[in-house]
């Protein structure tokens, strides 16, 4: 007779800046949580042993896959999955320049390249095409050969940039 | 409207996690299914005790090769891609006598939790007679290898599962006629699809009999013609409801879990999911064959190819199936030559069943066939390209195999590359990589003089990267090497059957539905064309992809058909939309329907041009004239054009460690007409990344048993983003008289030439060593340079 754990953990955390909470087992990661306990399936397993990053979501600022992060390990913590990168007003500079530049093509590694861009466009605003590179390099894509979603990170970075001066003008000095 | 860029319609869904893939499907009260594999390559299976998995608390349904009904030894099915025998598409989903492959599914079950399924695993019995495995090809088409199913095919080694044999004109004449000839054997390994989203379906087998799955693959009707023969179901029992696909390039058109989970919901009543680990993937599905290949060529001084010949043998895996036939067309389909041989050989042996893997078949013989066309440049003192265009293929050229070539753009591709600046530039990086070149149009420009790169500085060592013998790095010292190398690739592409409906909506705009499966943007390209006819922008034609039960038969989406195929559908449908709506104006109107023009969206009638209305205008007023319009077509077209493209490739390798990197790729292909020129980059950059993986390190290791080391995204090593350079892309436009567009297939030609053209390349570099082993990792290099032995 198998005895499944009884024991569930609750957990307080923070999910795309909603205060959430829920019921765990010790041994569920994030990404379980996220995706059978949360129904938040945006977030993908590709190989659930952190090699593909298609899982890759935001702990604070750190960029994680959730497949190697326990569900546990989210108390306390600000949480952001690629259901958190839209905005009401409308797609995120990297989701619209993901589209423009058709940085996509079977679409399930995006939401792991968009987390992973967004972290980086965080931490750096003109970054090079080899630093793009270098960041991304967690995150497997079989289908674009990285081209295009090296550009379309580029293009975000630019506007991202752009709107940043925009918003530096508008105030008074 | 075809040939620009808009936003895919489906582009939204998949920025914003929202579009649902097949592990994203919940339905009430689903129980998980789990798979038994074999650990044994090769074994026979005494007995398998399923009694105290059964008794478990939680587990719903436990079933084996028993299960499935028994096939008669010879019945025999054709699924449109070749025909094959039911009883090894039955024993390749669940083993009944033997177990072929570390991996090979013996048992099932489905149970309320993962937990309890995983334990149920464990408490199942398998008695097995391990037997002695082969996994090498060459080792198993002996007459005394390990015999997986006995004598296949008459007059033959037992594992021999099929042959190929084609002559034209007289070989021995022809190579008597040669000045020179060259001759090499080349292999290479068995590599994975390698597609992001595991295998994972879902499936309802309701207690009338109608049985649904939820499925992510590349044919929603290939799946249920596959799962009606292996469960003895009627199709018309079996709904398939596609998801998003997650990538398949070929490895998603066999089914795998989805005749058990079917059999799974049959025995519990509960709808069950089976989703694939990572390590299943690679150990259960189906890779593209590792191969042998011999290849000789011979041609006279003045740079005419006389007689060639090809002998290659591929893996079949577990069961019969395999691409020699296609290998066979392809191997030398870029050249006109006058005599030949080619013998092909398929081969079982104890890895996983095999399966398409994106042009399947050609990587390999191109590997070999590209490196000896080069050799004999070399060896005649010509430029490769140049060398290419002498002997190219035309219209009219009859192949070895006995076919001949329609239009095609061979010769377009090659001048393409030789006026390409990459052609012509100092080995390395491009020099601006953020500026990308933009496609091209049209066919080439003529191509400048010298047609090869000069080394404007000797100094440096950055000369002569195409002709040239060792060419050291910018440090004399250093211990790199950078060298150029070309290559061509071909593929045949494929037609098949598809069908479309458009209904017309009240605002002006459509809806078309199609059965098509959309893995890289195939939406769009599709509903383009539709827009093309009816006059309108693409976000008014809305695309959905249908199941089983509400559009006709459609193909799988494979053999680069659905740009070409399905697009002449939605083209046809949307003629049929203009005809009724001709007859609306008319009656409008009070004319015949043949008075009525239609024109860039704009029904006019041509006894009197200022009586018009717009699209949109008589799409207001279907209601008042007769009501809904809908036009539907099912065609299977024949008109299919082949893809030629041809590749640039700079690389630098280490003579220390053998470690190669690419530092400039160009990919220059013939799509025929890019309806999306965008998604027809895509496909052309991602075919070459998989082709330099291909190249350079993927490759399934295995132990003498057959037991596969590697079965992770770590040790499998796919490129990340950061082995890679910018791919840069040239479209040449060489219409197919077969599409009303002139629309070739452009999915899979890109990943043939890749591994050849570095391969050439590391020649120049490694000044003159060959190459002739996939993939060329650091072992592969120092090997064939002696540094370390064999």
């Amino acid at each position: 007779m198998i005895e499944r754990a009884t024991t569930r953990l609750h957990v307080e955390t923070q999910i795309n800046g909603e205060n959430t909470d829920y019921l765990c087992g010790p041994e569920q990661s994030l990404l379980e949580v996220l995706r059978d306990v949360l129904g938040l399936t945006g977030t993908k397993e590709g190989c659930n042993d952190g090699n593909c990053g298609a899982c890759s979501v935001l702990m604070g600022s750190r960029l994680v896959n959730a497949c190697l992060v326990l569900g546990a390990e989210a108390e306390g913590q600000e949480i952001r999955t690629i259901e958190g990168l839209a905005g009401p007003d409308g797609l995120h500079p990297l989701q619209q320049a993901f589209l423009e530049t058709a940085a996509l093509q079977c679409g399930i590694c995006t939401p792991g390249f968009l987390i992973a861009a967004e972290a980086l466009l965080d931490r750096e605003s003109e970054p090079s095409e080899e630093r793009i590179r270098f960041w991304l390099a967690g995150n497997l894509c079989r289908c674009t050969g990285y081209d295009k979603i090296v550009r379309a990170v580029q293009l975000a970075a630019e506007r991202l940039r752009q709107a940043g001066q925009l918003r530096e003008m508008e105030v008074p000095t | 409207m075809v040939g620009t860029r808009p936003i895919r319609p489906d582009g939204v869904d998949k920025v914003t996690g929202r579009a649902l893939y097949g592990s994203d499907i919940r339905l009430t009260g689903t129980l998980t299914g789990k798979v038994l594999r074999s650990p044994h390559a090769h074994a026979r299976i005494r007995s398998i005790d399923v009694s105290r998995a059964l008794a478990l608390s939680g587990v719903k349904a436990v079933v084996t090769g028993k299960d499935l009904p028994q096939a008669a030894p010879d019945e025999v099915i054709d699924l449109g891609e070749g025909a094959g025998k039911v009883k090894y598409l039955r024993d390749n989903i669940l083993a009944t006598d033997k177990v072929l492959y570390e991996g090979h599914a013996v048992a099932a079950v489905a149970a309320t939790s993962a937990a309890v399924a995983d334990a149920a695993l464990k408490l199942i019995a398998v008695d097995y007679e391990p037997l002695p495995a082969v996994t090498d090809v060459r080792k198993a088409m002996q007459p005394e290898a390990p015999s997986l199913h006995g004598t296949l095919t008459p007059d033959a080694a037992p594992n021999i599962s099929g042959q190929v044999h084609h002559r034209l004109g007289d070989p021995e004449a022809g190579f008597a006629a040669a000045d020179v000839i060259v001759e090499n054997e080349f292999t290479t390994e068995t590599v994975h699809q390698g597609y992001v989203e595991p295998h994972v379906a879902t499936a309802m087998w309701n207690a009338d009999g109608q049985l649904t799955i939820w499925d992510t693959t590349q044919g929603a009707f290939s799946v249920r013609e596959q799962c009606a023969e292996i469960l003895s179901h009627p199709v018309s029992q079996i709904r398939v409801v596609p998801t998003e696909i997650g990538g398949g390039f070929g490895g998603k058109i066999n089914v795998y879990l989805e005749p058990v989970a079917a059999l799974l919901s049959r025995q519990s009543g509960q709808p069950v999911k089976i989703a694939m680990t990572r390590a299943e993937v690679f150990r259960s599905s189906g890779p593209a064959p590792a191969s042998w290949v011999r290849i000789k060529i011979g041609a006279t001084r003045a740079g005419r190819i006389t007689a060639a010949e090809a002998e290659f043998a591929f893996e079949a895996g577990a069961y019969p199936g395999d691409p020699c036939w296609v290998a066979a067309i392809c191997v030398f389909a870029a050249y006109e030559i006058p005599n030949g041989r080619i013998d092909g050989f398929g081969v079982v042996l104890n890895k996983p069943s095999s399966a398409a893997y994106r042009a399947p078949g050609a990587p390999q013989v191109a590997f070999a066939a590209e490196q000896m066309v080069d050799e004999l440049a070399e060896r005649l003192n010509l430029d490769p390209i140049d060398f290419r265009l002498l002997n190219s293929a035309r219209e009219g050229t009859v192949r070895i195999d006995g076919g001949a070539h329609g239009g095609i753009g061979s010769i377009e591709c090659l001048e393409a590359a030789r006026a390409h600046p990459h052609y012509h530039a100092p080995l390395g990086r491009r020099e601006n990589p953020d500026v990308s070149p933009q496609p091209h149009p049209t066919t080439a420009q003529p191509p400048p003089q010298g047609g090869r790169e000069v080394d404007p500085s000797p100094s440096t060592g950055e000369g002569d990267a195409v002709a040239g013998g060792v060419v050291p790095s910018a440090e004399a010292s250093s211990s790199l090497r950078r060298g150029r190398g070309v290559a061509n690739g071909f593929w045949v592409n494929a037609g098949m059957q598809s069908s479309c409906t458009i209904s017309v909506s009240a605002d002006g705009s459509v809806h078309l539905v199609e059965g098509s499966t959309d893995i890289g943007g195939t939406r769009a390209a599709i509903a383009m064309q539709a827009a093309e006819i009816l006059g309108l922008e693409a976000h008014e034609v809305k695309p959905v992809v249908a199941d089983t039960d509400s559009i006709g038969f459609t193909s799988l989406t494979g053999g680069s058909r659905t740009a070409f195929a399905t697009g002449i559908a939605a083209i046809e449908a949307a003629r049929e939309v203009v005809r009724q709506m001709k007859e609306r104006a008319a009656q409008r109107w009070e004319l015949d329907p043949e008075e009525v023009d239609f024109a860039k969206g704009v029904f006019t009638a041509a006894t009197n041009p200022t009586r018009r209305l717009t699209f949109k205008e008589l799409a207001t007023q279907l209601e008042k004239t007769g009501g809904p319009i809908t036009g539907s077509a099912n065609v299977d077209p024949q008109g299919r054009g082949v893809a030629f493209a041809t590749c640039i490739a700079d690389v630098e390798v280490d003579i220390e460690t053998g470690k190669v990197g690419v530092l400039r790729f160009t990919v220059v292909q013939d799509a025929g007409k890019a309806v999306h020129p965008s998604y027809v980059e895509g496909q052309m950059q991602g075919g070459a990344v998989q082709g330099i993986g291909w190249a350079l390190s993927e490759e399934y290791v295995m132990d003498e048993k057959g037991h596969m080391l590697n079965p992770s995204f770590l040790d499998y090593r796919m490129p990340t983003a950061l082995d890679v350079p910018m791919i840069d892309t040239v479209i040449v436009e060489v219409p197919n008289p077969g599409h009303p567009f002139g629309v070739r297939g452009v999915g899979e030609v890109p990943i043939v030439a890749p591994a050849a053209a570095i391969a050439n390349a590391l020649h120049r570099a490694l000044g003159g060593v060959r190459l002739t082993r996939l993939p060329m990792n650091p072992r592969t290099v120092l090997e064939a340079t002696g540094l370390i032995d064999r």
